[in-house]
């Protein structure tokens, strides 16, 4: 396929592997986050973590819209379909989230929830429209990739004037997880998780661009380099934070600039902009309660607002204790590091959110990197 | 649940809509996004929306660097 074959050749990613491995100065360690699942995704799918010197390290960032999603959120998207007679409409991967009292909207589905998985909020939408004297509510979750969808259908509901849809609204914001994560405890100097830069989102970033880094990487001197999600881009990403590192220099640098520009999308701003304001707090799962880190609906939308309009109060709940979940999302610790890890948690029976979407530390780790770990004892 | 690819547009409608064909297969996506979008350009495909543009020079320059890493490479193995 045209733009992404041709960035997944093998030949060329060893190539640049050669190229980080000659770089990489002898007494010096690298530790480099990748915010995105789909980075994730990449580096235990192809590899990618085998071809690079032993001083670099990869940790996973909290950057999988599914497994930031706290408990407490899907706990009221449940309670709006089994209570409150709504349908509710989510992407797919929410579905399997584990939520409190041993429940899913999967399992609460075969309770008799009316719970359908969409492909785009437009099909949400399609849904009210079809059901006219049934309450609609689109869970509306992720980072700044389905937002502007999500503000597209909100805008058309209005303009369609239509009176049993609306939004549970869960959005979060790429930007002020990073800053969370490099105020957090631990990280920095003296901390026990060095972090010597990040390798930025891809498709976060076509529509915010890249100026939204620039702060961190000046404020906290960590370089970032964002980067498409086929194996070479993250490859030559790595090359590029390298080169950063050695040459003590923290940058927001861009690798995907067939895609991403300083600017970003502006159509897609300009309708989020209209339509969402920012939350002072939102909880996240894993990483507690951030400032400033979401969105919710603009009060000329209230009528599409599901907390509004269904009166609903946020209660936290707290994940299940052994699951590591947290210390994964903030990169101090490995799935494999989990007492539940492959034996009780599973993808087929996630105890943590980590474990649901391919995007997922602990799901991208069983799929693709657990026979890695076992050691080869010759018979 | 954040996988995007970038599909090619055969097709811009007056409501929006974009006609894209992505590895063969073809699907209606929004164009609301991407205003900018014609046919033959490509866009990268997201929930069911086109979020972005790819730009076809960009693209050409990254996979120049590459190609010319594997010439500097093959030219130090061979000496
Ligand atoms: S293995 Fe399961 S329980 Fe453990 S940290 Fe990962 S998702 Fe949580």
């Amino acid at each position: 396929m045209k733009y992404v074959d041709e960035f997944r050749d093998a030949a060329l990613a060893r190539n640049l592997a050669a190229k980080i491995a000659a770089e990489v100065q002898p007494q010096r360690r690298y530790h480099f986050m990748e915010f995105c699942g789909g980075h994730t995704h990449a580096i235990a799918r192809y590899g990618l973590a085998e071809l690079l010197p032993a001083s670099v390290r990869m940790i996973h960032g909290p950057g999988c819209p599914v497994c930031v999603l706290p408990i407490g959120r899907i706990d009221q998207a449940i309670h709006l379909a089994l209570e409150r007679g709504a349908i509710v409409c989510t992407y797919g991967d929410t579905l399997r989230v584990p939520a409190s009292g041993g429940l899913s909207m999967m399992k609460a589905k075969a309770r008799g929830a009316d719970i359908r998985m969409v492909y785009s909020a437009a099909d949400a939408l399609k849904v009210a429209r079809a059901n006219p004297v049934r309450e609609v509510v689109f869970f509306a979750i992720g980072f700044e990739t389905t937002t502007p969808p999500t503000a597209l259908v909100l805008r058309q509901a209005k303009a369609e004037g239509l009176k049993n849809f609306s939004v549970l609204c869960c959005h979060v914001l790429t930007p002020a997880a990073i800053t969370h994560i490099l105020q957090g405890p631990g990280v920095g100097p003296a901390g026990d998780v060095p972090l010597d830069g990040f390798i930025g989102p891809a498709h976060v970033s076509i529509v915010i661009g890249y100026a939204p880094y620039v702060p961190f990487a000046l404020g906290y001197q960590k370089p970032v380099v964002i980067s498409g999600f086929e194996p070479l881009d993250v490859m030559q990403s790595i090359l590029m934070l390298v080169r950063q590192v050695n040459e003590g220099r923290a940058e927001v640098e861009n690798e995907f600039t067939r895609a991403v520009s300083a600017d970003g999308n502006r159509a897609a701003q300009a309708v989020m902009d209209e339509v969402f304001e920012h939350r002072e707090v939102f909880e996240w799962r894993g990483l507690g309660e951030v400032p400033d880190s979401a969105l919710r609906i603009r009060p000329a939308y209230a009528e599409f607002d599901a907390e509004v309009r269904f009166g609903l109060c946020y209660q936290g709940v707290p994940d299940h204790k052994q699951c590591a979940c947290g210390e994964i999302l903030r990169g101090r610790k490995v799935p494999t590091d989990c007492k539940l890890f492959g034996t009780v948690c599973t993808p087929e029976n996630p105890m943590g959110s980590c474990m649901v979407s391919s995007e997922g530390a602990c799901a991208a780790h069983y799929a693709y990197g657990r026979f890695r770990d076992i050691p080869v004892v010759a018979a | 649940m954040c996988l995007a690819l970038p599909a090619r547009v055969i097709e811009r409608s007056a409501d929006d809509q974009l006609l894209i064909d992505l590895g063969g297969i073809r699907k209606s996506v929004s164009g609301a996004l991407t205003p900018e979008a014609q046919p033959g350009d490509y866009v990268i495909v997201h929930v069911g929306h086109a979020i972005g543009t790819v730009d076809a020079e960009e693209a050409e320059r990254t996979l120049a660097l590459f190609a010319e890493l594997a010439a500097s490479q093959a030219a130090e193995d061979q000496a």
